[in-house]
């Protein structure tokens, strides 16, 4: 349910972890498609029924590690996303654990009617590896940066989405998809990202881990705005402002019990994604706030427009999604707070 | 209870039964679609009846064979050819696409237990053999896997995707049989686009190819054996076949694709077809029980 209260490190951190907020500043980087890849090794030495497709990407995707280590559980599909996405249910109706790699955009746009109709509809454990997720990719531009995955797949009747916050929750919530009878996209990213939580750090999905206490206001993040998030507490702190942060790692089923309490406890929240504004984490978290316990919110998310080339930096910044836009949310969902 | 080897009599005469369940059903419904059930009666049942191995006791029988009809929209003959075989009661059919039933227009794995994987969007159940194909083929299973697709069907480009697939890991487990009525609900595949010469494209993504009269049941019977000594490729089986094969009126008419016959169409095509609507609808009703087992001449009542 709530992880150990938090204080201002991350819950359960392991010695691999880097402790907040010494390491804030300056965070060890990792690659969360690693996390994929090496979860799928892991996974592959547990489980017999598991399998790996790729959609011509194995590099990238890091699923080369499985296919080196198990080339006879190893599929490779070619450029077919919407095969692809087929072949793993066939697959998984002869009882295997089919995981596929391919970049998000792909997998959750053009492959979408595939997962609805023959995945989900059937309610198959297809486990769908959406790679390079968020405007986070850089210099491939629009075309390549995921920014409606949590939006598409929310939507869809059965199906499960996590997006993990770095290498570390990448891995487990690779491995723990293979214990769920349904359907899941995982949606990873490309670039180095900051380490934050650590090899010991709880993970179960649906369940939200609180990474940092406060009940000033709330900052619900997923992926790499988790460690956005954890900056931009760190600087309200210094202006005398506990904000409480939660990884909200999975967007279906979503924690709704963290999410009311965070309401209660704190009085305002702020969600922050790489995603478009509609349909995301903000309207996920917006849906579970009105029904039982209203506060002002503020949305930390790509404004609906499409994305386009450049450093990964510039881009989060041009696109204000990095812990200053965070920072001003929480004021102004603060200031927005009902006084009595 | 394994293959049933129908004869070629018994076939027919199940072939017959099918065809009078499909309009007493769609009579009843008043909805659904009844040009490709008829067309693809014949060698679906020359399917369930004859050429695999089923075990509708036993739902996970991992000796069974796998059938997956990609062209979810011919329900009626699924359904048909399922309760005929003992999948579920006859009397079922007539609960076809009603809420209170379990029969969805359209195949649902969570509603109608012995539907493999839910389908009804085109283009896709190819894809779906192919997984199950690989899947069955990496457990040393010797099943075979039988993907019923539709000729309009071949429009997708997910059935490419699927056809290079397939030739690329030699799938030779995997048969593709194309209900080749040449019609599609717009009109004339042909006119709305296409897809000729399809034996060519199919021999060119390196499958082998047979191309037979889909209402022969033995023509029929003697491709799929042909499909079975081919070694190191999937087969596709070209099933030419009439739109509305059996009823005078709706053969070869495009415009019975997708809508059901009329309480009083209905009434004439079940004379067409030795009955009438009155008495096949009571034995529907009446035959609540699974019954399978072929009877000594081949007379099922």
């Amino acid at each position: 349910m709530n992880p150990a209260p938090a204080g201002s490190a991350p819950a359960g951190s392991a010695p691999a972890a880097p402790a907040a907020p010494a390491t804030l500043a300056k965070p060890e980087l990792k690659r969360t498609r690693e996390g994929f890849g090496h979860g799928l090794v892991e996974l592959g030495e547990k489980r017999p029924n598991v399998f790996v497709l790729v959609g011509d990407l194995s590099g990238s995707t890091n699923v080369n590690f499985f296919a080196q280590r198990f080339p006879d559980r190893f599929i490779q599909v070619g450029i077919a996303e919407q095969n692809m996405m087929c072949v793993a249910a066939g697959l998984a109706a002869t009882g295997k654990i089919p995981y596929l790699a391919t970049y998000g955009a792909f997998a959750s746009c053009r492959s979408a009617d595939q997962i609805r109709v023959t995945v989900a509809y059937s309610d198959l454990p297809v486990k769908i590896g959406g790679a390079h997720g968020g405007i986070s990719v850089g210099p491939d531009g629009a075309t390549h940066q995921a920014m409606e995955e949590i939006a598409i797949i929310r939507s869809i009747p059965n199906m499960r989405m996590i997006v993990p916050c770095d290498y570390w929750e990448t891995r487990k919530a690779t491995v723990a998809a293979a214990d769920d009878p349904h359907p899941d996209y995982i949606r990873f990213g490309r670039e180095p990202v900051p380490v934050v939580t650590g090899a010991e750090s709880p993970f179960v999905i649906g369940k939200a881990n609180e990474l940092r206490a406060g009940s000033d206001v709330a900052i619900i993040a997923c992926g790499v705005m988790v460690y956005e998030a954890l900056v931009a507490a760190e600087e309200l702190l210094a202006r005398g402002i506990a904000a409480r942060v939660i990884n909200m790692h999975t967007l279906k089923p979503l924690d709704v019990e963290a999410i009311e309490r965070a309401a209660r406890d704190c009085g305002a929240i702020v969600t922050a994604e790489e995603h478009q504004i509609h349909g995301g984490l903000g309207g996920a978290v917006a849906e579970a706030v009105v029904r039982s316990h209203p506060v002002p919110m503020e949305f930390v998310a790509v404004h609906d427009r499409f994305g386009r080339s450049g450093k990964q930096e510039e881009l989060m910044a041009a696109f204000g999604i990095k812990s200053p836009d965070i920072l001003r949310a929480a004021e102004r969902a603060m200031a927005r707070k009902v006084r009595r | 209870m394994p293959r049933l080897e129908f004869s070629l009599d018994q076939l027919r005469e199940r072939a017959l039964f099918v065809r009078r369940d499909i309009i007493a059903l769609l009579a009843r419904s008043q909805s659904g679609h009844s040009g490709g059930p008829l067309s693809s009666t014949d060698f679906g049942t020359a399917l369930f009846f004859h050429e695999m191995n089923l075990n509708p006791e036993r739902l996970d029988d991992p000796q069974r064979d796998i059938w997956h009809f990609s062209i979810g929209h011919v329900t009626p003959v699924i359904y048909s050819l399922m309760a005929e075989r003992g999948y579920f009661p006859l009397a079922d059919l007539l609960g076809f696409r009603q809420f209170a039933g379990h029969l969805q227009g359209h195949p649902s794995k969570h509603d109608t237990a012995g539907i493999e994987v839910s389908c009804g969007s085109l283009g896709q159940g190819l894809s779906v053999a192919c997984g199950i194909a690989l899947g069955s083929r990496h457990d040393g299973n010797p099943r075979r896997i039988y993907c019923i697709m539709g000729d309009g069907e071949q429009q997708e480009g997910q059935i490419w995707e699927a056809a290079m697939f397939a030739a690329h890991y030699r799938l030779e487990n995997l048969v593709g049989i194309i209900d080749y009525n040449r019609k599609q609900i717009d009109g004339d595949v042909q006119d709305v686009m296409g897809i000729a010469p399809l034996a060519d494209k199919w021999r060119a993504f390196n499958w082998h190819v047979i191309e037979i009269d889909g209402h022969d049941l033995k023509a029929v019977l003697d491709a799929l054996q042909e499909a079975r000594r081919t070694q190191g490729k999937p087969s596709v089986i070209l099933a030419h076949t009439v739109m509305g094969k059996g009823v005078s009126y709706m053969e070869d008419d495009y415009r019975w694709h997708g809508v059901p016959p009329s309480v009083e169409q209905a009434e004439k095509a079940l004379i067409e077809l030795g009955t009438s609507l009155d008495a096949w609808t009571r034995r529907l009703q009446t035959h609540a029980t699974r019954r399978v087992a072929p009877s000594a001449n081949g007379a099922a009542e």
